[in-house]
């Protein structure tokens, strides 16, 4: 009798024995929750088309981790919610009139050339739903550059091909401009950030360091920075894009580097190379020098160089 | 007014509540006591009892003239009815004096001091030493070891550490409300033993009834009590270091050589009774809590009293219980015999429902860097989690792996439950044997 409380069976296992509350699926789900208003806002521009292009997106990544996993015989984890992630953000890099077959493609090679052959979550050194969009942008230039203006759809070339001073500050605020499903609405856009940022799910150093670097750089160089931070798809990227856990540095002064870098490039890409698809090369760019600056940037660990004075 | 703190670590819940407004209650020793001959850092004692020998409350049982070591004392009066290997909280057997109670509590004799601040700093020491005085906060340091630092160290900074910072226990916050006299004579002596000018009490400041009263009573400039943030491993003793003196502690190096020492409530209070009243240390407050303890409280508890009997104390478990965890939830050790003995350094015996005795399956790590950024010790742990994994010791050394303080914080934030600091403890185990290996 007295020895029954021997005879349980406890669990033993090692330190600590609580744990956060916070998850994994639960980033992702709010990720797509931030995505929301940017959901709302590419709706009500772009109407149809954009309901078409997020639905084709996400159900085809999503489909893609599945079959890759099955077939892989591994377990398949769709319910984490970052295959519908990155569905989502393939389809706010498109413009509006994008065919069909084309988001099926590149929601493919998103998830499995972006994604699944490093070995899925956590594994990939890219941005997959740019790796989506790079191999869309060069398998299919000229779908890729037809933009047109919100509502009526008439064919015309976004805020950064008119360049500076062409379109008020507060369409390119609210939206009512020509570009990718995502990139119209800074308001939206930002709201989404805002969100992130008090989930503490958005690393505000790159955010700042890429957004910084672009405003002090465009304005060094005699160009109008609140032009570029709100045209193209620059606070999209920075916010929804740049800040991917998985393939930005985990170091503190890494992510200013990373923020910094791709600032760095996108200005050189813009001004320079005048090529429109300057954030995500910027951001792809950054991707691959991030184990580099992990490297480079380990933290000071506590009492490294102390002396004591025994 | 600005908290005091340090960079990194997190905010578990707390769960004080269950006993924090709980006096301390002396518990009835139980009849059979298991005493291990090893209850601290450095050499085993020897038993110098026999079975059958009858003993003292008090009396010395083990003892060892290794210079690393404390002396262990009979809890109670009674008999020696075996020494023998007995299980112990390490999951390990350890030898140990057992005693059959005869529950009259018979005392050795006592050598008491009115005032024992009037005591010379080798009395004090010695007193130290007679009375086998470890740290209590977990670690189990010989106390008169940590007060003789070697070489011409000057200490100026001795640290109270008052912060009880790990969630459900409230052992520390109790005595320092209970007994803050002997709190801060304590604090007087261990200053005086050290030769330390200056004493600083931090208390986290979810303790504020402990900071008034202790600023209360006491009656010295040369103290300072000291409110900081509330935030695990607030009590980490490199971190509170940090906190209060603005001094990092140097990599592998040990307080001393930045002139602090730091000391636990429960240390200070055993320091009082060895110098006023003589006594060895032969109990302690432990915390009995957790919604799997009927009625969670603080006991004062004979050392060498089976985690099971404390247990009952409390009114028994409350429905099944899943774990049993000597210590709080993040450092804690998790038990599956619960004859192993409360012992010097146990503050806590804390009991999970199996509702709450959670199993977390890992997912892949998304390099979010959430535990990067709760690391008290900047380190990178998910690269020493990789290194450990995958048997990269030269890898996991060059990364600090030894700099970690196991305090559980990367595992404890990991949004993809991954078992990092397990994975850490496995590098550094093989890093340390590495070394031996190569010294010898
Ligand atoms: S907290 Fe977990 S998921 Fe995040 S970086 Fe560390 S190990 Fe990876
Ligand atoms: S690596 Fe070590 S010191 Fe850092 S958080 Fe993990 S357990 Fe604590």
């Amino acid at each position: 009798m007295e020895n029954n409380a021997n005879k349980r069976l406890l669990v033993v296992s090692p330190s600590p024995h609580v744990r956060d509350g916070d998850t994994t699926p639960k980033i992702m789900f709010s990720v797509v929750l931030a995505l929301f208003p940017v959901i709302f806002a590419s709706i009500y521009f772009f109407g149809l088309d954009a309901l078409r292009i997020l639905v084709i997106s996400s159900v085809t990544a999503v489909a893609a981790e599945a079959a890759c996993q099955s077939l892989r015989k591994k377990p398949v984890t769709i319910y984490d919610g970052s295959a519908l992630v990155t569905g989502i953000l393939l389809a706010f890099t498109l413009p509006p009139q994008i065919p069909s077959f084309a988001v099926v493609l590149g929601a493919i090679v998103a998830i499995v050339i972006g994604k699944q052959i490093f070995g899925g979550l956590g594994y990939n050194p890219f941005n997959p739903a740019l790796v989506g969009r790079a191999f869309l942008s060069v398998s299919f230039a000229n779908l890729m550059a037809t933009w047109v203006s919100p509502f009526d759809a008439v064919t015309v070339a976004t805020p950064l091909q008119l360049g500076s001073g062409v379109v008020p500050y507060a369409e390119l605020f609210f939206g009512n401009i020509a570009g990718s499903l995502g990139e119209t609405s800074a308001l939206a856009i930002l709201l989404g950030g805002v969100y992130l940022l008090y989930r503490g799910v958005l690393d505000y150093r790159i955010c700042a360091g890429y957004l910084g670097t672009v405003f002090v750089l465009t304005l060094v160089l005699g160009h109008d920075p609140v032009y570029h931070l709100l045209a193209g798809s620059l606070l999209f990227g920075a916010i929804f894009m740049a800040t991917d856990m998985v393939t930005s540095p985990v170091t503190p002064k890494g992510r200013w580097i990373f923020g910094i870098g791709a600032g760095l490039i996108l200005v050189i890409i813009r001004l320079w190379a005048k090529a429109p698809e300057g954030v995500m090369y910027s951001i792809l760019l950054m991707n691959m020098l991030t184990p580099l600056i992990n490297r480079f940037t380990r933290p000071r660990i506590y009492g490294q160089g102390v002396k004591g004075n025994a | 007014m600005k908290l005091k703190t340090f960079r990194g670590g997190v905010h578990p819940l707390y769960a004080k509540e269950l006993t924090s407004h709980k006096s301390i209650r002396e518990m009835k020793a139980p009849s059979i006591l298991v005493v291990p001959l090893q209850q601290h850092i450095g050499a085993p004692t020897k038993a110098v009892v026999k079975p059958g020998d009858e003993v003292l409350m008090g009396q010395v049982i083990g003892e060892t003239d290794q210079p690393v070591s404390a002396k262990v004392h009979s809890p109670v009066s009674g008999k020696v009815i075996a020494i023998e290997p007995r299980p112990h909280i390490s999951g390990r057997s350890v030898l140990s004096v057992v005693i059959e109670n005869d529950e009259q509590d018979r005392w050795v004799k006592l050598d008491t001091h009115f005032d024992p601040i009037q005591l010379s700093r080798e009395e004090i020491l010695a007193k130290i030493f007679e009375a086998g005085i470890v740290g209590m906060g977990g670690a189990a340091f010989p106390t008169s070891v940590k007060l003789k630092p070697p070489g011409q160290a000057k200490i100026d900074f001795l640290i109270i550490n008052g912060s009880e910072c790990e969630p459900y226990l409230t052992a520390d916050h109790r005595m320092m409300i209970e007994s803050p006299d002997d709190v801060i004579l304590g604090a007087k002596l261990l200053a005086k033993a050290v030769g330390a000018s200056k004493i600083i009490i931090g208390v986290e400041d979810n303790k504020l009834d402990a900071i008034k009263v202790l600023e209360e009573k006491k009656g010295s400039d040369a103290i300072s009590i000291v409110a900081l943030d509330t935030k695990y491993p607030q009590g980490g003793e490199k971190q509170l270091i940090k906190a209060l003196t603005g001094r990092e502690v140097p990599s592998h190096g040990l307080p001393f050589q930045v002139g602090v020492i730091v000391h636990n409530i429960g240390t200070a209070i055993a320091t009082v009774e060895a110098t006023r009243d003589g006594r060895p240390l032969i109990g302690r407050v432990v915390t009995v809590t957790g919604s799997g303890v009927s009625e969670p409280d603080n006991l004062y508890v004979r050392i060498g009293t089976p985690i099971k009997d404390v247990i009952e104390a409390c009114g028994g478990f409350n429905g099944e219980p899943g774990k049993v965890i000597i210590g709080g939830p993040m450092m804690g050790l998790a038990q599956f015999d619960l004859d192993a003995p409360i012992m010097k350094a146990t503050g806590g015996v804390l009991v999970f429902t199996q509702d709450e005795t959670v199993q977390y399956d890992p997912m892949p790590c998304i390099k979010c860097s959430r535990c990067v950024d709760v690391c008290p010790a900047y380190l990178l742990p998910l690269r020493l989690e990789k290194y450990g994994m995958y048997d990269l010791w030269d890898e996991a050394a060059d990364y600090g792996a030894m700099d970690c303080i196991e305090c559980g914080c990367c595992t404890y934030i990991c949004p993809s439950k991954r078992h990092l600091l397990h994975w850490i403890r496995l590098a550094k185990n093989e890093i340390v044997s590495a070394q031996r290996r190569q010294n010898s």
